[in-house]
């Protein structure tokens, strides 16, 4: 399945005195498969932007193809795109509203209408997925759960629905640094299980250089910048110029190189930056 | 799509509507609902039209933005309308089956939906050309000489801030959970009346939750900044009238006269 963003323009409360442009002439193309990070300042139109790859916002010009259909269009049946692209929102525990766990999750299956049987399955499955022990948690309260439960509950509710693009906003938002490393840990394990593509929006520039095979870089509602953690990364100062920053382990790398330490400078992750160490420690060449 | 709603809205401006005293804003809107009350033929509602047409042209809320306000108080013209027209006994112009359409019903639909329309611009247009917080403000001066009587002005005047101030967030959350509802398929717009009474439930239970939520939190943010409600109280600016106010109020007056007058005259 490939998404193909084409021209994408959208513009907030066209015609009133507050009216703003929210997203600008925006192409890019992302494949089957690809785990796509997407880093922008606060206001810089990211929300606004996943918003329209399902369907929830229609732009003011500019197409969105999926599989070669243009969602966009009149006729394009809801029930289909959000069949196929699911959308896991900031803070999802805020939208739990069901009596049991079970029956949460179940909410997304039983609307695109699946059997009983068929949901159940999907249901134990995704909450198994997310990491929770479906015996113990299916017929508790949503809202008797700790945060980090809920928001888990929340995602394998979008999960349930089996979606062949996830896109998660900003999903480790206001988590501890535990609960943050487990949602992570769940988005990769969901990626590896399902195959499936995922957009992943975060603040964190360590957490998209680790897991992101391509990088679409947002300021004030255009693409500055896209390509992969290696290429976008390089750009310091115009990431720091956009509000944005580097992989604490880039930071670290350039930090040794303006004290002459011969590191290479194109380290993201903290693994990458070990083994850099270990070498140029070890005195190898 | 929930956003558009533009009861209770502010429209940046600075005319000369704008600039009026919220108290004598609050008077003349009054003074304005108790008129359409007083008019008793569609003279009347001339009067009522030319005002307003004046009044909308001084504060430049372009007229598009201020009919857009109609639109969720729509079904309810439409009810009036209906139930007027067909429950009103008179003359009959024409029969439908076991409804009968009479001349004084269609005379009072048409009279009680005007009425509705221009009650519903009016009373809009006062939120349109004040802050909220002038409007409560005013609301507190006006309601003060009756905190003798053992009335608390200055809370009520603070739950009307605090409603006015929440009504956009209160949107935007909603806005926010049906678009999260809608991404995992919930179907907001179609099905009949039961179903789609059903399908408000994955909405409105979030919505409460989340009304609580921002209540506590709103309240403790004001107890940390040791609110104790309104005794000794000052304000940074103070309401004074001016010119224009003046002006204003002469102008009521004459309104209210020439409303008067049509009703004892025609």
């Amino acid at each position: 399945m490939q998404i193909q963003v084409r021209n994408l323009t959208h513009i907030y409360s066209e015609g009133m005195p507050y009216e703003s442009v929210a997203l600008e002439d925006i192409s890019f193309d992302i494949n089957k498969g690809e785990f796509v990070g997407v880093i922008g300042h606060t206001g810089s139109g990211k929300s606004t932007l996943i918003q329209h790859l399902n369907g929830l916002l229609k732009p003011k010009s500019g197409s969105i193809l999926i599989d070669g259909v243009d969602i966009t269009g009149k006729d394009v049946k809801m029930r289909d795109i959000r069949r196929k692209i699911g959308l896991v929102f900031q803070y999802p525990e805020y939208q739990l509203f069901e009596e049991t766990v079970h029956k949460d999750v179940a909410f997304g299956p039983l609307n695109l209408g699946l059997s009983q049987e068929e949901t159940d399955q999907r249901v134990a499955e995704a909450i198994g997925l997310v990491g929770l022990d479906y015996e113990e948690i299916a017929n508790r309260s949503p809202f008797e759960l700790s945060g980090g439960q809920k928001r888990r509950v929340a995602i394998a509710g979008v999960i349930a629905m089996k979606p062949e693009i996830l896109i998660l906003d900003e999903p480790t938002a206001g988590l501890d640094p535990k609960a943050h490393a487990d949602i992570l840990r769940m988005v990769e394990r969901i990626h590896e299980v399902q195959q499936n593509s995922i957009i992943l929006v975060s603040h964190n520039m360590g957490d998209i250089a680790r897991l992101a095979g391509k990088v679409l870089v947002m300021d004030r509602g255009r693409l500055a910048l896209t390509g992969t953690p290696g290429e976008v990364f390089r750009q310091a100062d115009l990431l720091e110029s956009l509000g944005l920053g580097l992989p604490p382990a880039t930071y670290l790398m350039r930090e040794l190189q303006s004290k002459g330490v011969p590191v290479s400078g194109d380290i993201l992750t903290m693994e990458e930056a070990e083994e850099e160490l270990y070498r140029i420690l070890s005195g190898e060449k | 799509m929930i956003r558009d709603i533009t009861l209770g809205q502010y429209y940046p401006g600075n005319s000369w509507v704008h600039r009026l005293d919220a108290r004598i804003k609050i008077i003349w809107t009054f003074v304005y609902i108790v008129s359409l009350f007083l008019i008793k033929d569609f003279w009347g509602y001339i009067a009522v039209l030319v005002t307003l047409a004046l009044i909308i042209g001084v504060s430049r809320v372009p007229l598009k933005f201020i009919l857009k306000g109609l639109k969720p108080i729509f079904l309810i013209i439409v009810f009036t309308f209906t139930i007027n027209m067909f429950m009103t006994k008179g003359t009959p112009l024409f029969t439908l089956g076991f409804l009968t359409i009479t001349r004084e019903g269609l005379y009072n639909a048409v009279f009680m939906g005007i009425r509705l329309v221009f009650l519903i611009i009016g009373s809009s247009l006062l939120t349109l050309v004040t802050k909220p917080i002038n409007l409560t403000d005013g609301i507190e001066k006006l309601l003060s000489p009756w905190q003798r009587a053992g009335l608390p002005a200055h809370e009520l005047a603070m739950m009307m801030t605090i409603a006015l101030r929440f009504i956009p967030t209160l949107l935007e959350e909603t806005d926010k959970i049906m678009k999260a509802q809608m991404a995992r398929g919930a179907d907001f717009e179609s099905g009949n009346i039961m179903n789609r009474a059903k399908s408000l439930i994955p909405l409105l239970v979030p919505l409460f939750i989340s009304a609580f939520r921002i209540a506590q939190d709103l309240a403790m943010a004001m107890e940390a900044r040791c609110y104790r409600g309104g005794s000794h109280r000052t304000r940074m600016n103070g309401m004074k009238l001016k010119k224009k106010d003046g002006v204003a109020c002469f102008l009521m007056l004459a309104y209210l006269a020439l409303i008067v007058l049509q009703r004892g005259v025609w």
